[in-house]
């Protein structure tokens, strides 16, 4: 490994994105994108869980027995995940109503167990906790996108600021009810990784099929 | 290889590091260890917030039933607001507090539709909630000279997606909606949710439920009833299921199977 802490830490935000490049941790993004704030508390989580999930695996890393190593992972980031949940009731108790859900599920994205299994599980305690660290960020900066795109034209505000004043509130601007909906993510961060992948044409994957040139007869 | 005989005293914990972790011994204890230590820090993190997080959920529904009621202002002491608001159990088939059975501050009519003692199952069921409890905790705002000014009643029943939960305020006279208000619900955001919107909930304001015969006449729907637009409240654009559920729930729960016996005696001037 000849990256530098500066890489791991950099790297996951555009040139090895967990979402766009990866393609890992869909289904909470699809979810929690509607509304900037939960997006960002979202990020917050899922950062600090990828975080110390990595470093603490990779403290272990030469004791955890290979034949029960995913189950170690997931207690390991499975207790995380629900402390993380206990805070959130304690002291942002509207945000964790509006997560609800989604903030058990971090234990299913596959970010943080794909951090821990390809990265914590054969490098030392603080490069993994920078790399984890990074690939939250990563995953939390497509949030941020996507749920700029989705809360403004869904719902005409920005963090619960209005910035378009809808038809609904006395306003003009009729809101993308589309973008309200889980699906509108799907089209959104197809779109990003389209973005991203005309910017940096090294992150297009090779085809996995090619088609045979035949000369005519 | 197994090293499950016990190793000696000296360095053994420098020889328990250094053997291979994938002997049986070894993984047996890794999975009990990780496991312990896992299980404490989630225990005692859940048992040192539970105070934290049960003053919270309190807190959220007081913030509800002030704003209800039109008291809620932002940055309000809400432990003192509430204060004005006076809490009674009441049976729903009678129509009287059974405060000395139980005690309102703890009474707790969500689980008890979930106890067999203390609730009925529903065989006409147009709210969706299968079990209705007998008892339901209300609550009384007087007036600074304490006389009574709105009660506010419970209420729920199932939309599209979710059960929504809310509160009714009502006037004095029992009759009048001075607000209806609903604290959690999963219904679909910019459709159904708008159940949350603030110029929506205006639409509540002074309606009437029972027309002057006592026909229960309040509705929610795309048109207006025959019984005019005191007793009308415009659906919600998009959200035709959401819109059933509310009507039927409210309709139920200011029925004759719900706060009916009640609404009649505070018509009557007994409460």
């Amino acid at each position: 490994m000849s990256q530098t802490k500066k890489e791991l830490l950099v790297d996951p935000l555009v040139d090895n994105n967990p979402i766009t490049l990866q393609v890992l941790g869909i289904c909470s993004a699809l979810a929690v994108t509607s509304s900037l704030q939960v997006a960002f508390v979202m990020a917050l989580a899922v950062t600090f869980v990828t975080a110390f999930s990595s470093m603490f695996i990779s403290i272990l890393r030469n004791q955890i027995p290979g034949s029960i190593r995913i189950i170690v992972q997931m207690v390991i980031i499975a207790s995380l995940v629900i402390l993380v949940d206990q805070i959130l009731k304690a002291y942002a108790f509207q945000i964790s109503k509006t997560l609800s859900v989604f903030v058990g599920l971090i234990i299913t994205n596959c970010i943080v167990m794909g951090r821990a299994e390809a990265f914590a599980m054969k490098n030392p305690p603080v490069a993994s906790f920078i790399d984890g660290l990074g690939n939250g960020m990563g995953y939390g900066l497509i949030l941020m996108l996507v749920g700029i795109i989705r809360e403004l034209f869904g719902s005409g505000s920005l963090f619960g600021v209005t910035i378009l004043q809808t038809v609904n509130n006395g306003g003009w601007y009729v809101p993308n009810g589309l973008l309200l909906l889980p699906p509108s993510a799907f089209f959104v961060i197809g779109l990003l990784i389209w973005a991203f992948r005309t910017w940096k044409p090294n992150q297009v994957e090779e085809r996995e099929y090619k088609i045979q040139q035949v000369e005519a007869h | 290889m197994s090293d499950t005989q016990s190793p000696e005293r000296k360095g053994a914990i420098a020889r328990f590091l250094a053997a291979s972790p994938d002997s049986v011994g070894k993984t047996i204890f890794i999975a009990v260890a990780v496991c312990l230590v896992a299980s404490m820090i989630v225990s005692a993190a859940a048992v040192s917030l539970r105070p934290v997080q049960e003053s919270n959920k309190l807190k959220d529904k007081q913030v509800n039933i002030l704003q209800v009621a039109g008291v809620y202002e932002p940055g309000v002491n809400v432990t003192e607001a509430f204060a004005a608001f006076e809490p009674h159990v009441l049976d729903l088939a009678t129509g009287d507090f059974v405060d000395d059975q139980f005690d309102p501050a703890t009474f707790d009519d969500l689980a008890a539709a979930g106890d067999p003692n203390l609730s009925v199952a529903l065989d006409d069921d147009p709210a969706g909630i299968g079990r209705k409890a007998k008892y339901r905790v209300i609550y009384l705002l007087r007036d600074d000279a304490g006389a009574l000014d709105k009660v506010i009643l419970p209420l729920h029943g199932y939309g599209l997606w979710s059960t929504l939960y809310g509160f009714i305020a009502l006037e004095k006279n029992g009759n009048d909606i001075y607000g209806l208000q609903f604290y959690q619900h999963g219904e679909t955001p910019g459709l159904g949710a708008e159940v949350d919107n603030p110029r929506w909930k205006t639409l509540w304001n002074g309606k009437k439920l029972r027309d002057d015969a006592g026909v229960l006449q309040i509705t929610v729907a795309k048109s207006q009833p025959a019984a005019g637009p005191d007793y009308y409240i415009d659906a919600l654009a998009g959200a035709t299921l959401t819109t059933v559920g509310v009507d039927n729930l409210v309709r139920f729960w200011m029925g004759d199977a719900g706060y009916a016996p009640f609404l009649a005696k505070l018509q009557a001037g007994e409460i």
